[in-house]
C-alpha cells in the first residue's frame, strides 16, 4: 500500500464482508468503509455486512497494514427507536473505528456528545451540497469530512471544497444515485421499505426476474420496471433506472443503467482540493473489489508519480456495462 | 471448441453434456456431499451467514452440463442433492450459467453482478435467497480445487500434478488456437 501524504487522494473502498475488506486492503485501499449486519447502514442486504466480532478482527487486519476502517451508520434512525443506531455508534467507538459515517442529525449530535474523540464523516445520505450546509455540520457536530452528493460538477466541487474547513470526499466509481440522496422515496413507494431507514434500495425480497421470449423482464413490487432484449446488458432493478411510458414517449425517464468512472477526472479532483475518492459497491464480490481497487490504486500511483494514467476499461464490471462521468462533467443533467 | 462469451466465460463443448447425460447420479451425489462437508468444516461462517434463510432451496443449474445441484440450508448445515430435472415447485430460486462461471463465483474469480449484467448468469425466483447464498459463498473464500483435492486423501498429490499438467496443456492449446485465429483474421 502507498503511504498517504497531504497531497495524495485517499482511496476509500467498499467492503460488504470481511473477505472483501481483506481483498480491498491487499489491493491497495487506504481506507475501507463497511457496516454492521443490520438496518443501521444503507447496504442492509441478505448475507452482507459484519458482526461485531468480524468488525473487530477486520479493524485489527486493517490497522496492522496501515489502513483505516470507516463504519457506515448512515441510515436515519426509526422514529422513537434510535437504540440500534446509538448502539452501533457506541460499538464503533469501542472497536476503535477510524471514523463513523453518519447522516442523521440526531445521531451526529449523539456521537459528538457521547464520543467526542470519535471522528465523524458526513454521509452522502445527508445530501449536504452547499458550503453553508456543510459548515453547519462542521460547527454543530465537529464533522471532519463530508461525502459530497453525486449531483455536483467538478467546478462546483472545487468551489465548495475551497469554502469549507473540513475535508471533502467524492464518489469516483460505481453505481449512481441520480436522485437527491437520503431523500429518495421511489423504492419506498414501490415496496414499502425505505433505503433511508431500512437500508435497502430495491430490496431483494421485492425483486423478481422473468424470461419472456428471450427478453428479461425485471419487476420491483407490483411494477414492471424494465425489459431487456437478449443483446442488451442488464441493470439493477431500481426505479430510477427503469423505463417509463409517458405522454411524451417511452424510455428512460431519469437515467439509463450506467455507472460512474471518474478516473479521467482524478487530476481535476486533486486540483480541486478533494481529500478522498470513494468507490461504490459494498454489495459486490471480492472479484469486483480486487479489479476496481487495483485499477484505482494504479491510477492514483500514476497521478502521484506524474505518469500517464494507464486506464484499463472496467466497463464489464459495471451496471449496464457502460460508464459515464456523471454530473462531474455537467452534461449529465 | 470452447466458446467465449462477453464476460470471457468458457463454455463446455456439447460433447461434455452428451458424455455426462447417461452417467448415474449417485457417485456424483456422494462426491459432492463429501466436497461440501469439507467446505463447511473449514468455513463454518458460510452457514452462519445464511441464518434466516433456512429451508430456502436454491438450484444451481449449469447451462452446459445436464446436472442440477440443489442446496438447502437446514438445521445449521447445508443439504445437497443432485438432480437431472428440476421440479419447479421444490426450489425457491434458480441460478443458471456456464459451469465455469458458477465455479468462478465460488472461487472469487467472477463477480456475480457483472455476470448478471452481461447475461452470462440468469437468476429466477427468491432473489433474497440467491443474494444470501452468493454473499455467504463469496465471503467464505472457498478454494474449490483445493477442497476437491482434500477429498482425495493420499491420492491428492498425484491427482494435483496430473490436473496441473492437463491445465497447462489445455491453456497452451487454447492460446495457440487463439493466436492462429487472430493471425488468420
Amino acid at each position: 500500500m502507498t503511504a498517504i501524504d497531504a497531497q495524495s487522494l485517499e482511496l476509500v473502498c467498499p467492503a460488504g464482508t470481511p473477505a472483501a475488506l481483506r481483498t480491498a486492503i491487499d489491493a491497495g485501499a487506504d481506507a475501507v468503509y463497511c457496516g454492521f449486519r443490520d438496518e443501521t447502514n444503507a447496504r442492509n442486504f441478505p448475507g452482507l455486512n459484519f458482526s461485531r466480532d468480524e468488525m473487530r478482527a477486520s479493524i485489527d487486519y486493517a490497522h496492522a497494514r496501515g489502513a483505516k476502517v470507516l463504519i457506515a451508520i448512515n441510515t436515519f434512525a426509526r422514529a422513537g427507536d434510535p437504540g440500534p443506531w446509538r448502539h452501533a455508534i457506541d460499538d464503533a467507538s469501542a472497536l476503535a473505528a477510524d471514523a463513523v459515517i453518519l447522516a442523521d442529525i440526531g445521531l451526529l449530535s449523539y456521537a459528538a456528545r457521547t464520543h467526542p474523540g470519535l471522528r465523524l464523516h458526513l454521509s452522502v445520505q445527508a445530501a449536504a451540497a452547499s458550503s453553508a450546509a456543510i459548515t453547519y455540520y462542521e460547527k454543530a457536530f465537529g464533522v471532519k469530512r463530508v461525502v459530497l452528493p453525486r449531483v455536483l460538477s467538478l467546478a462546483e466541487i472545487a468551489l465548495v471544497t475551497r469554502s469549507i474547513s473540513c475535508e471533502t470526499e467524492t464518489f469516483a466509481f460505481g453505481g449512481l444515485c441520480v436522485m437527491t440522496e437520503g431523500r429518495c422515496s421511489l423504492s419506498s413507494y414501490a415496496t414499502g421499505k425505505s433505503p433511508n431507514i431500512n437500508g435497502v434500495c430495491s430490496p431483494a425480497s421485492h425483486v423478481s426476474y422473468r424470461a419472456d421470449s428471450g427478453s428479461l423482464v425485471s419487476r420491483l413490487g407490483d411494477f414492471t420496471i424494465n425489459r431487456f432484449t437478449p443483446d442488451q446488458p442488464v441493470g439493477y432493478p431500481t426505479l430510477c433506472k427503469g423505463r417509463f411510458k409517458t405522454t411524451v414517449g417511452e424510455g428512460y425517464l431519469f437515467e439509463e443503467p450506467v455507472s460512474l468512472d471518474a478516473r479521467p477526472l482524478l487530476p481535476g479532483l486533486k486540483k480541486a482540493g478533494v481529500r478522498a475518492i470513494k468507490i461504490e459497491g459494498r454489495q459486490r464480490s471480492r472479484a469486483y473489489i480486487k479489479a476496481v481497487v487495483s485499477a484505482f490504486r494504479e491510477s492514483l500511483d500514476a497521478l502521484n508519480g506524474g505518469r500517464p494514467d494507464p486506464i484499463d476499461s472496467l466497463a464489464l464490471m459495471t451496471e449496464g456495462q457502460t460508464v459515464t462521468a456523471g454530473a462531474y462533467k455537467k452534461a449529465w443533467r | 471448441m470452447l466458446q467465449r462469451t462477453s464476460q470471457h466465460v468458457l463454455r463446455l463443448p456439447g460433447i461434455v453434456a452428451w458424455v455426462v447425460r447417461p452417467l448415474p447420479l449417485l457417485p456424483l451425489q456422494v462426491a459432492l456431499e463429501r466436497l461440501l462437508a469439507g467446505i463447511l468444516e473449514r468455513h463454518p461462517d458460510l452457514v452462519d451467514r445464511l441464518s434466516g434463510f433456512e429451508r430456502r432451496r436454491v438450484a444451481i443449474c449449469p447451462s452446459d452440463v445436464p446436472v442440477i445441484i440443489v442446496l438447502e440450508p437446514r438445521d445449521g448445515t447445508m443439504i445437497l442433492r443432485v438432480e437431472r430435472i428440476l421440479d419447479g415447485e421444490t426450489v425457491a430460486a434458480r441460478i443458471c450459467g456456464p459451469l465455469f462461471a458458477l465455479i468462478g463465483l465460488v472461487d472469487g474469480d467472477y463477480d456475480g453482478d457483472a455476470l448478471f449484467f452481461s447475461r452470462d448468469l440468469i437468476v429466477e425466483g427468491d432473489i433474497e435467497a440467491v443474494l444470501a447464498l452468493r454473499n455467504a459463498v463469496d465471503n467464505a473464500g472457498v478454494d474449490l480445487f483445493g477442497e476437491a483435492l482434500a477429498t482425495l486423501g493420499p491420492y491428492a498429490m498425484p491427482f494435483s500434478r496430473a490436473a496441473q499438467s492437463i491445465a497447462h496443456l489445455w491453456t497452451a492449446l487454447h492460446t495457440n488456437a487463439r493466436h492462429n485465429r487472430e493471425a488468420a483474421q
